[in-house]
């Protein structure tokens, strides 16, 4: 059977490419598809916890994870679609307009 | 066995993962993002989670991906092709990617409540019937606020992407 830490570790592995994806990338699409990859990397967590102590509230929250993420990435694609009809980019550092 | 299984799978979910976000072009981000999200609803299984496992490939596979192509599609992409990756453009958030991911891995590794071997042993019977009992019994009102959400999104999705009319 596999080590629990094994799991963590993969879940570590992905939350810091994800997060690097988010930082680093200045394409918006794809800073959506990192954040994609942070959730999924904590549901794995979730699963994992849960399947080591013998508990149903880890599949629970995952699925409310899964959930919630599908409505913020159509929400967020609906932005970006408002966005590139507007201002035709595709980079985060060219919105700014609520900087001020 | 299962630990060569969990080796294969991780190690092709963490390339996938790295070529989403070295990849220059947002079609391939996108792609192995896909083949990413395939190997993660492997390792649900071999977590014994297999209805997780089936949400994931519908969920994220079947429905947020194909999201993410039409909406690449409808956008002109070659402007954003030309964009490159540069790892040392940002010095702050690399220090602080680098301080996040050695504290993670010092915490996992230093605390002796994350090497447990074997999991407890799990009550016997139907495994998705328990699930969905406690789903639906104890976690109503949650499951109830999560569809009223999908269901705002859902309006907001149109009334953003929609045209203005004149």
């Amino acid at each position: 059977m596999v080590p629990l830490s094994w799991f963590i570790l993969l879940g570590v592995v992905l939350f810091v490419i994800g997060a690097a994806g988010v930082l680093l990338r200045r394409n918006i699409l794809v800073v959506l598809m990192s954040l994609e990859l942070l959730l999924n990397s904590v549901n794995i967590n979730f699963i994992a916890f849960g399947r080591y102590y013998a508990d149903f509230r880890g599949q629970i929250f995952a699925i409310f994870v899964i959930a919630i993420t599908a409505a913020e990435v159509a929400v967020a694609l609906g932005i970006l679609v408002a966005l590139v009809r507007n201002k035709s980019t595709l980079k985060v550092d060219d919105v700014t307009m609520m900087k001020g | 066995m299962d630990q060569g299984f969990f080796l294969l799978f991780a190690t092709v979910s963490v390339i996938t993962a790295l070529t989403v976000v070295l990849a220059r072009n947002p079609v391939h981000s996108a792609l192995a993002l896909m083949a990413c999200f395939l190997q993660i609803s492997a390792i649900f299984v071999l977590l014994e989670a297999p209805l997780l496992a089936v949400i994931q490939i519908f969920v994220y596979v079947g429905a947020i991906m194909v999201l993410f192509l039409f909406v690449i599609m409808m956008i002109d992409m070659r402007e954003a092709v030309l964009q490159r990756f540069l790892p040392g453009g940002n010095l702050p958030a690399l220090a602080l990617l680098a301080l996040l991911g050695v504290e993670m891995l010092v915490l996992v590794l230093g605390s002796d409540r994350f090497s447990v071997a074997e999991p407890v042993a799990m009550r016997g019977g139907d495994d998705v019937r328990q699930l969905s009992t406690t789903l639906f019994a104890d976690y109503l009102l949650p499951f109830e606020v999560a569809s009223v959400i999908l269901l705002a999104a859902l309006v907001g999705a149109i009334v953003l992407a929609r045209k203005e009319w004149e």
